[in-house]
């Protein structure tokens, strides 16, 4: 049987028993690229000879010593491409450069391996507005795999990556990973550094990993976190060991259903695989406690202000000169940034430029921007009030299953919304997980679910502890 | 407050953007949607709160002032789309 199907603490075991080598799993992961991501489209680029080499010296006696782990492309990695799935970094774009979760990442001794497929500049929730190619769900190839981090999603769920990392702004990792039927963590915003990840939404940005099981996702965090003075929001905290509430039970444990997440536009078997993990939840002892989360409806809107604002901030840099598309037709500067620019974005991320620039044009910036980050302290104070009295907070990832490829497609209102559940989490610069919670059955196809758990800040460990408790009862 | 409208050829140039008048026409029309959505948050009575430009907040990070390794010259120039020996190079300025 192929190593790719295996999990980051199977190979480990094997590794360490001397059974396989670091170039066993290399080998494996890129044969089962080659036969299958024809179809799924979830790389968009990889270098096996590269990371072969890497695998070769990898030190086998460090935590992920040797295992290769697919890298979503907004990430550098010296030495390998870094297109953001836009047309503006495709043609001429070599990382200089490593990010800093990247040498963490090497710290642990693990090997990058793999450029994986995004929404362009991270910039959607379907993977559909990559300029660089389609994205499949490994359960349906006729439905989108979510996104942003979509490529990552649909290789782990399709077994052509051991593991690989996301970022997640408003849901990057957690969505696809529901999608797709993976696991995927969002970490408290300030624990993983930002720096060599191209920025978005910087306030809200965060890299985590998105995973076979709960387990490899503490694994893999284990690697990923630290203050790096290159990232001034990364946070100066001490790093605890992610896997210590492996395996422990969740008796007493106190968890908040907030009633503004369970609510009617959510798909019905959505609604019912939820309903049965919480009810599994209580079984294992969990206390199920009610409670209000009141400013929720303030949340999509508040992030459709501060997200477009900062990108269109984050993406002035793009101007043809330094890196990037330049367009070959232009006479004088302006002409050449308007061009460059403009040849080089895609919709979507237009879109999102236009109406940040509006928002923080002369006269719009306390109509918007300020009243949005105003909403956030309510959204905050929200989640402050109700981890008062509960220990995690549990909700649906995504209030529907995978659509079918092309539905969402030009209608950015309601691609939005579908952010709802994940946002706030954001917002809050809260630590978030979706673990697969059963199936709903579409047109004959049965699509995954996933449950969100929601931790304090900093509290990961709880968060991996009752997902994990979860998984494994389940 | 009469319903938000985005004047999309002047925020297409402050976002050194160009559009053709059908780009420009489509993309009026979905963002006078979106603002009209993004309405319920201009709409909500925010007072007094203070306004949060982090979840986590962190103030005044400052860093030793001392030299630190960088990029080498060739490593900063190594993706410039077009370049005249050491320097990057962009259309005439000045006549």
């Amino acid at each position: 049987m192929s190593l790719a199907t295996s999990t980051i603490a199977q190979l480990r075991q094997r590794l360490t028993a001397g059974e396989i080598t670091s170039r066993d799993i290399v080998q494996d992961v890129a044969k089962a690229i080659e036969a299958r991501n024809g179809e799924l489209g979830a790389y968009l680029s990889f270098d096996t000879e590269a990371a072969l080499k890497e695998a070769d010296v990898a030190d086998k006696s460090l935590p992920l010593g040797g295992i290769p782990i697919g890298i979503k492309d907004n990430m550098n990695v010296t030495g390998q491409p870094c297109t953001c799935a836009s047309k503006i970094l495709a043609e001429n774009y070599t990382a200089p450069y490593d990010a800093g979760a990247i040498q963490k990442l090497r710290q642990g001794g693990a090997v990058p391996f793999g450029r994986l497929n995004m929404d362009e500049f991270a910039m959607g929730s379907t993977t559909e507005n990559s300029a660089l190619g389609v994205t499949r769900n490994p359960r349906d190839t006729s439905r989108v795999p979510g996104g942003s981090s979509g490529g990552s999603a649909a290789a782990v769920a399709g077994d052509i990556a051991i593991a690989a990392l996301g970022s997640d702004t408003g849901g990057s990792i957690r969505q696809p990973a529901a999608l797709c039927g993976c696991v995927g963590l969002k970490p408290t915003y300030g624990r993983v550094s930002r720096f060599g990840l191209v920025a978005f939404a910087s306030s809200l940005d965060q890299i985590g990993p998105i995973t076979k099981t709960v387990e490899d996702a503490a694994l893999l965090l284990n690697h990923l976190c630290g203050k790096d003075g290159r990232d001034s929001t990364s946070l100066d905290v001490e790093v605890p060991d992610f896997t210590a509430g492996i395996g422990k039970d969740i008796k007493g444990l106190r968890i908040g259903l907030p009633k503004e997440y369970f609510i009617d536009g959510t798909h019905a078997g959505v609604s019912a695989a939820v309903d049965a993990a919480i009810k599994q939840l209580e079984s294992l002892g969990a206390v199920i406690e009610q409670i209000s989360l009141p400013h929720t409806e303030l949340g999509v809107a508040t992030y459709y202000v501060l997200a477009p604002a900062e990108a269109s901030a984050n993406l002035a840099r793009f101007d043809g000169v330094r890196y990037g598309h330049r367009s070959s037709s232009a006479t004088d500067l302006m002409e050449h940034y308007l061009k460059s620019r403009s040849e080089g974005f895609g919709p979507e991320v237009k879109r999102r430029i236009l109406l940040g620039t509006y928002m923080l044009s002369s006269g719009y910036y306390d109509a918007y921007y300020l009243r949005a980050q105003k909403a956030r302290t309510l959204i905050r104070n929200d989640f402050t009030e109700a981890f008062s009295k509960v220990d995690v907070i549990v909700s649906p990832t995504s209030p529907a299953p995978a659509h079918k490829l092309g539905e969402l497609k030009d209608n950015p209102l309601a691609a939005y919304l579908e952010d709802v559940f994940t946002i706030p989490v954001n917002l809050a610069g809260l630590p978030g997980i979706s673990v697969p919670c059963g199936e709903v059955e579409v047109e004959g196809v049965k699509l995954p679910v996933g449950l969100q758990i929601i931790g304090k800040p900093l509290d990961e460990v709880t968060v991996l502890r009752a997902a994990h408790a979860y998984e494994q009862a389940r | 407050m009469p319903a938000a409208h985005i004047d999309i050829q002047h925020v297409a140039k402050l976002s050194r953007l160009s559009l053709t008048p059908e780009e420009a026409a489509h993309y009026e029309e979905q963002l006078d949607g979106v603002l009209a959505y993004i309405d319920t948050l201009t709409a909500h009575d925010l007072g007094d709160v203070e306004p949060s430009s982090h979840a986590m907040p962190v103030f005044d990070v400052l860093r030793v002032d001392e030299e630190r390794p960088g990029f080498t010259q060739e490593q900063c120039l190594s993706n410039a789309p077009k370049r005249v020996g050491d320097q990057f190079q962009i259309p005439k300025v000045i006549e």
